[in-house]
């Protein structure tokens, strides 16, 4: 093996003179190329996502089905699903890990940390990021963070089941329930890991951001993409760490006895000593980061939507300076609406008003982002590869999950809703759904990039995204109902309230549709993995695309150019613009005017 | 057997799927390299599809609304559940026209400009005025929105001590709710989870004054039209008073006594008599029939009949029993109420027993 990959390694030195010297473990191993890393991260969060999606399918067959037994129960779950019967335990921690999987592992990790470390360099002309050796150790974090919170699902008392919030008391006492026992200890650890990988990560964003951008790529000439993973990351290292403060003294509370989140506490027929704390401060620390997380998994989501719907559209997205704006807009209110989650937590109602305000002010550039991205559709020669379709997808959930947080977001309405199904509906649609969908069109758009010019099946690819849009509209749309029927979410089941008896259809076609939204992931699975290997070769520039990552050579190479890095001269979007005459495009018969094109004789200069 | 069935459906389907994408990869055998780029009769497809697929969404809308409309929460039985419902009517409608519209936009646009080789992109980069209008428009609506919310949820949050309302204890525990009454003080006695001992399970300092005429009990009666102030305690982890046909919700957080007030407007046999709740009832009835021969053919027994009764739920995980933490609310005429809680043992006499 080694020696094989000794052989391959002196080719490739051979190939690029000026190259040193990489082993297998270097290259593919510990590796800090960004363009590894990023495949390491999108490969670590797909086998993540695998495990959370098939947790969800679990717990919607105990829902659809309450008092039916399942063999299936028995072979994942083990004891927990003894004569094919699901524990409430396991109910509650398939829930719990699913959400924390999902939200952390695939959506932050997976998603920011893939195409952050894909497209920085390559789209602002860097060689590498500032330090790949952090960006190395960020990604052997993350991963070891994903180890330990597979490894939490093994031990004896089952995995941390006191929802992906962890409110304590209950996530604190194992005498409350058994999954606060080692398993909550571990799911602790391996966020405190998780977000010191995050912190690096984003760190390594900002200063390459800033620092390492070609000759001509000013500020205003950036990406929309490069302008959301910026953002993204300077959100993560302001909240990020405020989680880990929570965990921490959630930590002692469990471990050393202190009382920051306790008190005046009787359980399992004692007293416990703890006196003074505060749940309320836990749930303050935990949404300050909990809130901006939402925006740091679908900023990445909207920024890879702004660059694949304006490429694919043969226009410049409209009102990129908007657009900026928007995001600052939205960077800056997310880090002051947390609140929102805790209208009926006992803080303060004046609070709870200062929130409703804030809340709502931030659907202001959310809508703003959205007239945009349709604005940029009309007129357009839309060129519907499957990434498009994605980014339309988005487009359309992130409308429809928005709407509904107008209710949520105003706290008078919260009261009823609040905790119920609707929540449940609301933030899978505008973050979960959305930012899947930016996942899925960044993977469609940049996999050429990634895999050395091989492309996804388009066809495979439509099937994808089509039993996927009906699927998980199916699911979410119908789960508004049963919120609006008063159904408090993380119920194990409803039967022990004969008044929920006729939302059981409701249930079942939700589940239904969960499975074969689900098995459309197989297709993408398959259309994945398959393409790594056999996927046919595109063009260098497949989507006829302008930014600097096309320019780039389609073999990997450390240090992305095998000349000197690229000039840019111009904004990315100079797609179907005209020359001054207006008899042609600005390049004649070429629709698009790549960033690093000087200004033509006979084109017009623009101010965007 | 029919859930077995179900998912083998769902993974034949599954496989089907996987060899349809095969047969179009055999199909396709030319190689040039934009192979895997859409073409003109891809962007045509995938066009109409997105058309169709808005209408799908209005479809989707349409039945669900159709087939389920029915599961909604009656009208609200509190005096500020009315307001709340109002306001929730407001925002739906709102919700839905903005709905409505955008998505059309958003899909006929991506189908009326489906990508064709003759045709040509309008190059249009940015429109301040434009801009200025989408964004104040929603700032307009918004605000008024905003406006109307805290109007109500200042109504709904601060209690009025000249109405004299009537203070409730709710206090939860895994995995059951108990309800202390002020009894004719109208004053709860101190409590602690530091006093609990024996039949003393709230904790309540037998020695307070204040709390010698209170009253637990384990189903929560309250008078029709009077004010009540609830104040919520929990004994181990958080819970949820949630009461949703009062649009009425508050956490129970160890260590502190949360509170939320509301007027119960309709009586339980009232409610029994809407022509709506007739109807649900009639439905959950006709299922649990249904289910009941069902069990009874497994040898199980038979499911009771179901009566309308308010409910007070816990809406906040709390352990392994958060799925079954009721209690039963009565709503009655003021005398029914006096003559039920006649009947309840105070504290002072409980505990002397």
């Amino acid at each position: 093996m080694s020696a094989h990959a000794h052989d391959l390694a002196v080719d490739h030195h051979d190939d690029h003179g000026h190259h040193h010297k990489e082993t297998f473990i270097t290259k593919y191993i510990f590796s800090q190329d960004h363009k590894m890393i990023s495949k390491q991260y999108l490969i670590t969060g797909l086998i993540m996502g695998f495990i959370g999606i098939a947790m969800s399918l679990l717990f919607r067959m105990q829902l659809a089905w309450p008092d039916k037994q399942f063999t299936i129960y028995e072979v994942l779950l083990g004891k927990w699903g003894a004569d094919g019967i699901m524990d409430p335990s396991v109910y509650l921690a398939l829930v719990t890990i699913h959400g924390t999987i999902m939200v952390f592992f695939v959506l932050t990790a997976g998603l920011s940390g893939t195409f952050s470390n894909l497209l920085i360099p390559l789209q602002i002309g860097a060689r590498d990021m500032a330090s790949g050796f952090l960006n190395m150790v960020s990604y052997w974090l993350f991963f070891l963070s994903s180890v330990i919170m597979v490894i939490s699902l093994f031990v004896e008392a089952g995995p941390a089941s006191a929802g992906w919030t962890i409110y304590p008391p209950l996530s604190a006492l194992p005498q409350a329930i058994p999954g606060s026992g080692a398993g909550m200890t571990l799911w602790l650890v391996s966020m405190a890991i998780f977000i010191a990988s995050s912190l690096l990560g984003s760190l390594n964003y900002i200063v390459t951001v800033l620092n390492l951008r070609t000759k001509g790529m000013s500020m205003t000439r950036l990406p929309l993409t490069i302008w959301a993973f910026f953002i993204t990351a300077v959100i993560g290292v302001v909240s990020f760490p405020v989680l880990l403060s929570a965990a921490l003294l959630l930590i002692m509370d469990r471990s050393f006895g202190t009382s920051f989140f306790l008190s005046d506490i009787f359980i399992a027929g004692e007293v416990l000593h703890n006196q003074g704390g505060s749940p309320v401060l836990f749930e303050h620390l935990f949404w300050f980061l909990g809130h901006p997380e939402v925006y740091i998994v679908l900023l990445p989501a909207l920024g890879i939507t702004s660059e694949v719907i304006a490429t694919n559209s043969r226009k410049p997205i409209f009102g990129y300076r908007a657009m900026v704006a928007s995001i600052l807009a939205i960077a800056f209110l997310s880090t002051i609406v947390w609140g929102h989650h805790m209208f009926i937590s006992g803080m303060n109602p004046f609070l709870g008003s200062v929130f409703t305000f804030t809340t709502l002010l931030i659907a202001i550039p959310s809508a703003v982002k959205a007239f945009n991205y349709i604005t940029t559709l009309w007129k357009g020669n839309l060129q519907l590869n499957p990434a498009m379709l994605f980014s339309i997808g988005l487009v359309s959930t992130f409308i429809t999950g928005g709407l509904t947080g107008i209710i949520l977001g105003d706290s008078a309405l919260d009261i009823n809703v609040h905790d119920t199904y609707f929540v449940v509906a609301h933030f899978h649609l505008v973050m979960g759904i959305s930012a899947l969908y930016g996942l899925f069109a960044g993977v469609y758009h940049w996999f050429p990039k990634m895999f050395e010019g091989k492309m996804l099946n388009k066809n495979l690819g439509y099937v994808h995204f089509w039993v996927t849009a009906i699927g998980a509209y199916g699911v979410f749309f119908p789960m508004h109902f049963i919120g609006m029927a008063g159904l408090p979410r993380r119920y194990y089941t409803n039967t022990a309230f004969p008044y929920f008896d006729d939302l059981t259809d409701v249930n079942v076609v939700i589940t239904i549709f969960a499975f074969i939204t689900a098995a459309a992931q197989l297709v993408f699975l398959y259309n994945f993995i398959h393409s790594m290997f056999y996927g046919k070769k595109g063009p260098k520039n497949p989507w006829k695309s302008n930014t600097l990552e096309w320019t780039a050579e389609v073999k990997h190479i450390h240090g992305n150019w095998d000349g000197p890095i690229p000039h840019v001269h111009r904004w990315p979007y100079d797609y179907s613009k005209l020359n001054k005459d207006e008899s042609d495009y600005v390049l004649a018969g070429q629709d698009y005017v790549p960033q690093t094109v000087p200004l033509q004789d006979n084109e017009e200069e623009m101010h965007h | 057997m029919t859930a077995f069935l179900v998912v083998l459906v769902i993974i034949l389907f599954g496989v089907a799927v996987w060899q349809m994408g095969k047969i179009f990869q055999l199909s396709n055998p030319k190689s040039d390299n934009t192979s895997q780029i859409a073409n003109d009769k891809d962007n045509n497809v995938n066009g109409w599809l997105m058309l169709m697929f808005v209408l799908f969404i209005y479809v989707l809308a349409f039945i669900s609304h159709y087939k389920w409309s029915d599961v909604f929460l009656p009208t609200a039985a509190s005096e500020h559940g009315l307001e709340v419902d109002q306001l929730w009517l407001i925002s739906m409608v709102l919700i839905f026209i903005v709905g409505i519209i955008t998505q059309w936009l958003l899909h006929y646009f991506a189908f009326k400009y489906r990508g064709k080789k003759s045709q040509r992109a309008t190059f249009y980069a940015d429109n301040d005025k434009l801009e200025f209008i989408w964004t104040i428009i929603p700032v307009i609506v918004l605000a008024g929105l905003i406006i109307y919310g805290l109007f109500t949820w200042t109504d709904i949050m601060n209690v009025d001590a000249e109405e004299d309302p009537m203070v409730v204890e709710l206090y939860a525990y895994q995995f059951d709710w108990r309800a202390r009454y002020a009894g004719a003080d109208n004053a709860l006695g101190e409590a602690n989870v530091r006093l609990i001992e024996g039949s003393n399970i709230l904790g309540v300092d037998t020695s307070d004054p204040n709390a010698q005429d209170d009253i637990v009990v384990n189903e929560l009666h309250l008078p029709v039209g009077r004010r009540i102030l609830f104040k919520m305690r929990s004994q181990d982890v958080l819970h949820s008073a949630y009461m949703p046909h009062f649009r009425a919700q508050m956490n129970c957080v160890p260590g502190m006594i949360t509170q939320f007030s509301y007027i119960p407007m309709v009586t339980t046999a009232e409610m029994r008599q809407d022509p709506e709740m007739v109807d649900k009832v009639k439905k959950i009835n006709d299922i649990r029939r249904e289910k009941s021969v069902e069990l009874m053919a497994k040898g199980d027994e038979a499911l009771e009949p179901y009566e309308f009764d308010y409910l007070l739920l816990c809406n906040k995980i709390c352990g392994n029993n958060h799925y079954n933490m009721q209690m039963k609310i009565v709503v009655e005429s003021e005398e029914d109420y006096n003559a039920w809680i006649k009947e309840q043992a105070t504290l002072a006499q409980a505990l002397k027993q």
